[in-house]
This record gives C-alpha cells, structure tokens and sequence, in this order.
C-alpha cells in the first residue's frame, strides 16, 4: 500500500503537467472546433459542424505543407547523411567535437535573424546577382518555394546529423572489416552493414524534422513573402487577423489528424522495413 | 559564530526577528542590529532609475511602460528622453495590423499600458470594453482646440475622449520611377495592370485586408469599405489572378523596395516618404479612384498595468516640440496645429506628406465594419492561401 502510494505522489506532478499541458488545451480546441466566430471576433459556443465543411478553404495550405514538409526532410536527410558519415567514420578523432559544435553554432542565434539573413542571400543583391554575372539573368530564387526549402533544410539540418551520427558512432566496426575479409567491396559493406544500422538514426531524424516542419510558419513566412503558405500560416491568420477562433480550432484539429495518420503509416512502413529488427526502433 | 555587526547567526537573526515583531525593539533597531538596512541600501544604490530622477518624484509612475505600436513609428530618441525625465523604460512591441492588436487584447493579459489603434477601429475597442475614456487632467498637452477634428475626430465616441491624436496619413503606391519607361501611374487600376504586364513579380501588396482588398475594390470603383459580397467577389478574382505576379504579400516592403528586388508596392505615407528622402527615384502616389486615408490615435487598454506611466507617455509624446520631432523622423503629417506651426514651409507643401486637397476629397477612412467583417477576412485568406 505504502510504495503504491509514493510511487502514485512521484507520478502526480507529471501527471498534472500533462493533463494541464496536453490533454486539456487540446480539449478546448476541440470544442472551439464545433463553435461560431464571434461578431467582431473570438469564439461563441455553438455545436456546428460549418468549420469543418469550410476546411477546402485552406486546401492549399494544407497541399503546400503535405508537399514541402516530406520533400524537405527527405533533402535534409540526403545532405545530413554523407556529413554524419563524415563525422562519426571518417573524421579525424581529434577534431569531431569541435566539428560537432560546428554543426550546432548556428542554433545558438534566432532563427529569425538567420531568416532575415537568407533574406539578403537569396535576395536580388545575393545569389542572383552572382548568377547574372554568368549569364544567368533574371532568376528569381527569394520568396518561391525554393527560397523555403533551402531555409528548411539550413534550419532542420543538426536535427536530423544528431541521430545519424550516433547511430554511425555505435556501429561495431568489426562488421565491416568481417565484411572486408569475406571480399565484399566498400560499397556493398556500405549497403548491407552501415546503412541498415543507421536506420534507426534516420528514423528518428527524419520523425523529428518532418513532425516540425509540419507546424512550421516562420520560415514560410520569412522566405516565402506570404506566397509560400504552410497550415503554420493559415492558423496565424485565423487566429490573429481574421480572430476566427472557431474556424483556427478545426484548422488545428485537421491538421493533427492528418499528422496522426502520417505518422502511423510512416512508423508501419518503418517498422516493415526493418523487418522486426529488435535493434531498429524509431525513436 | 561572531557577533559583529555584519554578519549575525541565523539563531540570533530569528531572536531579532521575534523582539521586532512582539514591539519590543524599534524597526530600525532591528535593521541595524541584522545587517538588513546596510543590504537593502545598497541593493537600492545599485538600481540606476532609483538615483536620478530629475523631472518626477522617485518612483512615482514606476520603472517601465509598456508601448504597443507601428513599425518605424517613433524616434528611440524620444524614448531616451522619456526614461530620463521619469524614469520609466519603454518596452516597445511592433505590430503589423489593427486584426492582430484587437485579437491580443480581446485574449486578455497583453500587459500594455499604451498602443496605436487606428481610426476605424476604436469604437470596436469601445463596444467590446477594451478601453477607457481617458482622463484629460493627466494629458494636460493634449489641446483639444488645437487638433483638426476630420483626424483627431474619430478619437471620440458618444461625446468622451477615448483616443489621443498621434498622426494621420494616406495609403497609396511607391513606384521604382527609374523601371516605368516614362510611364506615369496614376490609379489603383494602373497598380493591377503594371503588376500583370511589365511588372510582374515586382510589385508587393500589403498583408493586410484592408487596404490589399480596400485598393483592389477601388479599382473597379467600389467604395473601400465594400463589404458587398458580388464587390468582394470582383476583387477576390481580382486578387487571385494577380497574385502569382506579386513579388510578396507583405507590409515590410521598405526592405525589397531599397534593395531593387521591387519596384511597386503598396505604401502608407510615412515608408513612401522615408523610401523618397533616401532613394529620390521611388516617388509615392495616391490613386485617383481615391484609397484611404487613416489616423492613428494613443489609447490605454483597461488592462494596463502601469497606468500613471501609460498617461505619463501619452503627455510626453503629445508635448508639440517631442511630437514635431517624431514627425520628422517617421514623415507622417500630424494633427496638431501647434507642430504644425513649427514645420518649415518646405515641409508644408511636400506632396507626400501633405497631399493636395482634390486628391484628399477623393479618399475614405476605413469603416468599423470593414474591420469586424468576416468575409473580407476570408478573401484575404483565400488569397493568401490561393
């Protein structure tokens, strides 16, 4: 009776935060969802379902971000793999730590300002100006869903190098030389031995950047001069310019819907892939 | 454990400590005798507003105010002399519509003292409570007589002051003369047409559904307040079909506009006089279907936590010789006739800041439905979104 008790007071804290937390806010959007705007603004109870049949209004936020979202993480994990690799196999010992900082430097100012930056770069003074000088005229790179993407990658890439490289520095290096001996050349090492091990990593990284990206606005917002629009910056909107409350709480509520139904077709898919590996786990 | 006065045992602090509180020592026995009045000294000396307090009795309207305004509205100079004279630090908060502010203080606990609604939007501000009329004997230089009524009117709901003139201005078009070939614009319709032709991906709207609608209608000659669904559908297709030559939705255009990225944009008269003074080639325009024209006002949320430094601000800022500097640093035409006064002629006769009359005739303040209307809020998004 007495460890049940001390064991139900350590849970209560924990347990208050996510019922305060999680459980009830998500309880209020969820009854806002079934409401009406107020007359100038806000929320009045109601028990409609017009939210939700209004939610083809915002089919394309939700389009852009289905796209961007999964395109993005698959090029951040495309550039974060050969650096991982470079990090945890090929990199000399004594360096890694400060190239690890490296990769993480940049976290360390808002992204805000390292938006506004990009703004510069890939503005008409920046990479276009470079590129008119060989000849390439006119190319517009800022606010286009390019502009968005190179911000997504440039902000998601240490997310997605972490997982990796610990998955790459656990790796029990007697594999590949077994696999050495037993002729099979580097690529095939690489493929059979490496890449399955690190799946895990990629697994994880690729849930993280995609899970954010998924209620991402900043970075549209900054690179895709309001052209670029996420589900991020359709709930903005409702909620700070239109004051929809109403409209914003189904918005919200279709958007975790959707990323519940992603997420577990994406963790099936992994959990097949590894073929009921007890050492590929996803997070 | 000595007994020196600087340090004493925590068995002898909570003996003082029961002596103070039973009567029988003095207070500043006790402080003396515990070390506390030497601590709290210092701690004190060590605050800087706590020292020099010129103007105001120490601590009177407190250490901060809170100011909830537009960007590139004010000169930090002003501000500096501000929290000399009192004090008071200004924390300012930048925001980029009327929407968002209304949103922040109808959610509650936005911890302004003071904020710049516009126009259109005050008796929405009155109706929902959100502010008080403000008392005159704490604004003693706001001088009711010598503001001109059709800006500093709307300030005024059921015969109470509830708003305190700050400036008025116009919303028309900045263009990059040197990239028109000659062509002079001279309409909203204009705006659109280049937009889709010669301009295409060089011209930026505002974020912002009044005046991104509000010109849209304007060039089908609808009125700016339209909030008739067939006039709203017009500009809706107008928009969309514009959009994908925009070069952005935004209302931080000054940025794009320097760097050559645009050409056109839309524009309030304080960034088309700041983009002119530096870059004399981008010139500002007002439709001549008309547009509208806007005055901005200092109002004090009931909410605000620091009220005698809110009223305090608005005083300060009000003050014509702190107001005729702010004016020459955000290029906004003021109200006031006092600072008017002190303009030189040059400035009184610049186009930007003081249009002609016959075009001014042709301009509409934004109405208070406009704002509160959900379907204008949903073309925009649909725009937005399109």
């Amino acid at each position: 009776m007495r460890p049940k008790l001390i064991n139900r007071l350590l849970l209560a804290p924990a347990g208050i935060w996510f019922l305060a937390m999680l459980v009830l806010p998500l309880a209020v959007v969820l009854v806002f969802s079934f409401g009406e705007r107020g007359q100038s603004g806000g929320y009045v109870p109601a028990f409609t379902f017009a939210q939700y049949l209004n939610l083809p209004a915002r089919w394309k936020a939700f389009e852009n971000t289905l796209t961007l979202a999964p395109v993005g993480t698959l090029i951040v994990l495309l550039i974060a793999y050969p650096l991982a690799y470079f990090l945890a196999l090929r990199a000399n010992p004594k360096w890694r730590t400060l190239l690890l900082i490296l990769v993480i430097v940049p976290f360390w100012t808002s992204i805000l300002i390292r938006s506004y930056a990009w703004i510069f770069i890939l503005g008409g003074r920046g990479i276009p100006a470079l590129l008119d000088m060989l000849g390439l005229h006119n190319l517009r790179l800022i606010n286009t869903p390019f502009a968005v993407l190179v911000g997504i990658v440039y902000g998601y890439l240490p997310l997605m190098v972490f997982p990796i490289f610990v998955s790459l520095e656990r790796l029990d290096k007697r594999l590949l030389e077994a696999s050495a001996d037993l002729g099979s050349p580097p690529w095939r090492s690489f493929l059979q031995i490496t890449l399955p091990l690190s799946l895990p990593g990629m697994a994880t990284g690729c849930m993280l950047v995609f899970i954010l990206l998924m209620g991402e606005f900043l970075i549209p917002a900054m690179l895709g001069g309001g052209k670029v629009f996420f589900v991020g910056n359709a709930l903005v909107d409702l909620f700070l310019q239109s004051r929809n409350w109403a409209f914003g709480s189904a918005v919200a509520v279709a958007l975790v819907v959707v990323m519940l139904v992603t997420v577990t077709i994406y963790m099936r898919a992994m959990t097949r892939w590894g073929n009921g590996r007890d050492d590929v786990s996803l997070m | 454990m000595s007994d020196t006065p600087d340090h004493i045992s925590p068995q002898k602090f909570m003996a003082e400590l029961m002596r103070y509180r039973k009567g029988s020592v003095s207070r500043r026995h006790f402080l003396g005798v515990t070390g506390l009045g030497m601590a709290t000294t210092v701690l004190g000396s060590a605050m800087p507003g706590l020292i020099t307090r010129p103007a105001f009795a120490a601590g009177s309207i407190g250490d901060s105010v809170v100011l909830a305004t537009w960007p590139n509205y004010h000169d930090p100079a002003s501000f500096e002399a501000f929290t000399a004279a009192t004090g008071a630090a200004v924390q300012v908060n930048v925001f980029g519509s009327n929407e968002e502010m209304l949103a922040k203080l109808q959610a509650g606990g936005s911890g302004w003292d003071v904020f710049v609604p516009t126009n259109y939007t005050i008796t929405t501000y009155v109706e929902e409570g959100i502010i008080d009329p403000l008392d005159m004997s704490k604004l003693p230089n706001y001088d009711a007589a010598s503001f001109d009524p059709r800006f500093a009117g709307p300030g005024t709901v059921d015969g109470k002051l509830y708003a305190a003139s700050k400036n008025w201005g116009t919303t028309g078009m900045a263009v990059n003369t040197s990239q028109t070939n000659g062509r002079v614009l001279t309409s909203w319709k204009d705006f659109w047409d280049i937009t889709k032709a010669e301009f295409s991906g060089r011209t930026t709207v505002h974020d912002y559904q009044l005046t991104t609608i509000g010109n849209a209608l304007k060039s089908f000659g609808y009125s700016f307040n339209s909030i008739d669904p067939a006039e709203l559908a017009d500009a809706e297709k107008l928009l969309i079909e514009v959009k994908p030559h925009l070069f952005a939705i935004t209302s931080d255009y000054q940025p794009p506009m320097r760097s050559g990225d645009a050409w056109l944009a839309m524009c309030w008269t304080g960034d088309g006089k700041q983009l002119n003074k530096d870059i004399p080639e981008i010139s500002y325009i007002l439709g001549k279907e008309g547009g509208e024209i806007w005055s901005d006002f200092y109002a004090i949320p009931k909410s605000a936590p620091h009220l005698d430094a809110a009223y305090a601000l608005i005083n300060f800022l009000l003050d014509p010789a702190i107001n005729y500097k702010e004016a020459m640093f955000h290029g906004q035409p003021v109200a006031d006739a006092r600072v008017d006064a002190m303009m030189s002629a040059e400035i009184m006769a610049d186009p930007i800041i003081h249009p002609a009359a016959e075009l001014l005739s042709n301009l509409e303040f934004g109405a208070a439905a406009t704002l509160t209307d959900p379907n204008r809020a949903e073309v925009m998004a649909r725009f937005k979104s399109a």
